[in-house]
């Protein structure tokens, strides 16, 4: 198993308690359209994948990310 | 038809739906009169103010208004000019003087509103490649504060010391750092542990803390500074940030720092720099009221009082309440949803009590909100009504059995 589909295996356990409609997960799927996520659940998730990952994901980041798959990259990156 | 304003029909829809069922526009309230700090006209009806802000009771202070109508013969009705070309008079520096002693800082700035107050320092103190560290249920001028500015942007969990921790510590050691808080929250009147999390930020280097005391001034601490000089960390605080339309009375914002450096700060603040000066007359009643404020020990006392009574009596009636303990002088009544919370807003007003309605996005956890404020001129008697017309609300809507 890669280093990503790792990252996109954890990313999807913290997305679960989130995701009350369960929405199948790709890559592709986006927090505010398919998991019709507000700013405040939007809110504790990031919280929750910082704490996961031990990073800072910036609100200024936060505005760039709007699918699963940016979120992992960004989780790459941020992981260096 | 679709246009700009296509993004705002969901809430437009919302609006119209609530209205459509008979009940009173929370948002679009007039008072017809003001005959006191506490007691105004709305629709003919005399109602006890229980949500304006106004903790000290200064707009109808004689020596207040006094100053003001001083001014306004001496100096004119308003500057028509920015703080750095011709819009500062001799009012504004006696105004900063004022707050230079109130505070006991070296240096006061004063804006034109709260608001920009915090927008001009956290956009102009964090710039490109420096971090804001900010507060989950900070107020909306604190976030766009941080919008207007070029800053990166961390928030951390309401009022967690270990949150805060973490997240600075997972910042790079040499970036410069601005930490955001506030004494009291404004929408459930919760305060802030401030020592723990002075000493929190203290761990980590290049860390400058602000604190916005808007709700704080006047109430908290020996000389009414704020829940930091309550809870004694005043030597710890770079920034102290505030407004003049809620204890003070009027409209206005300011900081105060020791900052040897700060007064640069009048050149390079935009919200400081473009924008018009304060009228003389609000700098003149301001000035005069933060002065008054310095000695007025027996209306904090008094408002500790009515705040503890009504916390106390609220809860046994079996509402739920923001705070387990009254923390300041903000009470929030939490209701269960939307209709509910206008129910019981309407039965209050018709009864002859204005409380706040507060709702999503301005509530923390999506929650509906009577906020309750309370003020040092409220009587034992006004208390003794609100509380009846709570009980009698809060029964008629279902709120309470």
């Amino acid at each position: 198993m890669t280093d990503r589909q790792q990252i996109f295996d954890s990313i999807a356990a913290q997305i679960a308690p989130f995701n009350k409609k369960e929405v199948e997960l790709t890559e592709s799927t986006t927090f505010a359209g398919d998991l019709e996520w507000d700013s405040l659940t939007v809110m504790d998730f990031v919280a929750a994948i910082e704490d996961e990952f031990d990073i800072i994901i910036t609100m200024n980041m936060q505005a760039e990310i709007e699918t699963v798959g940016q979120l992992v990259d960004a989780v790459v990156k941020l992981q260096g | 038809m679709t246009d700009l304003f296509s993004k705002f029909d969901a809430l437009i829809g919302e609006r119209e739906a609530l209205l459509a069922t008979g009940v009173r526009d929370p948002f679009a309230i007039v008072m017809d009169e003001v005959k006191s700090p506490t007691l105004a006209v709305i629709k003919g009806k005399e109602t006890i103010l229980l949500g304006t802000y106004n903790y000290m009771g200064m707009t109808f202070d004689p020596d207040v208004v006094q100053a003001g109508k001083d001014a306004l013969d001496n100096f004119g009705s308003g500057t028509t000019g920015s703080r750095v070309l011709n819009g500062t008079y001799q009012g504004h520096k006696a105004c900063e003087e004022a707050l230079q002693e109130f505070y006991g800082m070296d240096h006061a700035m004063v804006f034109s509103t709260g608001y920009q107050a915090n927008l001009g320092m956290i956009s102009t103190l964090a710039g490109k490649g420096d971090y804001i560290i900010l507060d989950a249920d900070s107020h909306a001028s604190i976030y766009d504060g941080c919008y207007l500015g070029n800053a990166e942007i961390v928030r951390f969990r309401h009022n967690s010391v270990e949150d805060l921790d973490k997240r600075l510590g997972r910042l790079p050691e040499d970036a410069q750092k601005l930490v955001v808080l506030e004494g009291v929250y404004s929408m459930l009147g919760d305060i802030a542990p401030l020592p723990d999390m002075v000493a929190a930020v203290r761990k980590h280097k290049n860390c400058m803390i602000l604190v916005d005391e808007a709700h704080g001034m006047g109430f908290f601490g020996p000389n009414g500074r704020g829940v930091y000089e309550e809870q004694g960390v005043e030597d710890e605080i770079d920034f102290v940030v505030g407004t003049f339309s809620k204890s003070v009375g009027t409209v206005g914002g300011f900081c105060v720092s020791n900052h040897p450096k700060f007064e640069v700060l009048r050149l390079v603040c935009r919200p400081y720099v473009f924008t018009a000066s304060l009228p003389p007359s609000v700098v003149a009643t301001a000035a005069t009221s933060i002065r008054k404020l310095m000695h007025a020990g027996n209306k904090r006392a008094h408002l500790w009082e009515n705040s503890k009574r009504l916390h106390t009596g609220l809860r046994e009636m079996g509402f739920k309440l923001g705070t387990e303990t009254p923390q300041s002088a903000i009470i929030a009544v939490i209701l269960t949803d939307q209709t509910q919370a206008v129910a019981m807003w309407q039965s209050l007003l018709e009864l002859g009590l204005y409380v706040n309605m507060a709702r999503p996005p301005a509530t923390p956890a999506g929650t509906f909100l009577l906020r309750c404020s309370l003020c040092a001129e409220h009587s034992d008697e006004q208390v003794t009504q609100i509380l009846g017309m709570f009980e009698a609300a809060g029964k008629a809507t279902g709120a309470i059995s």
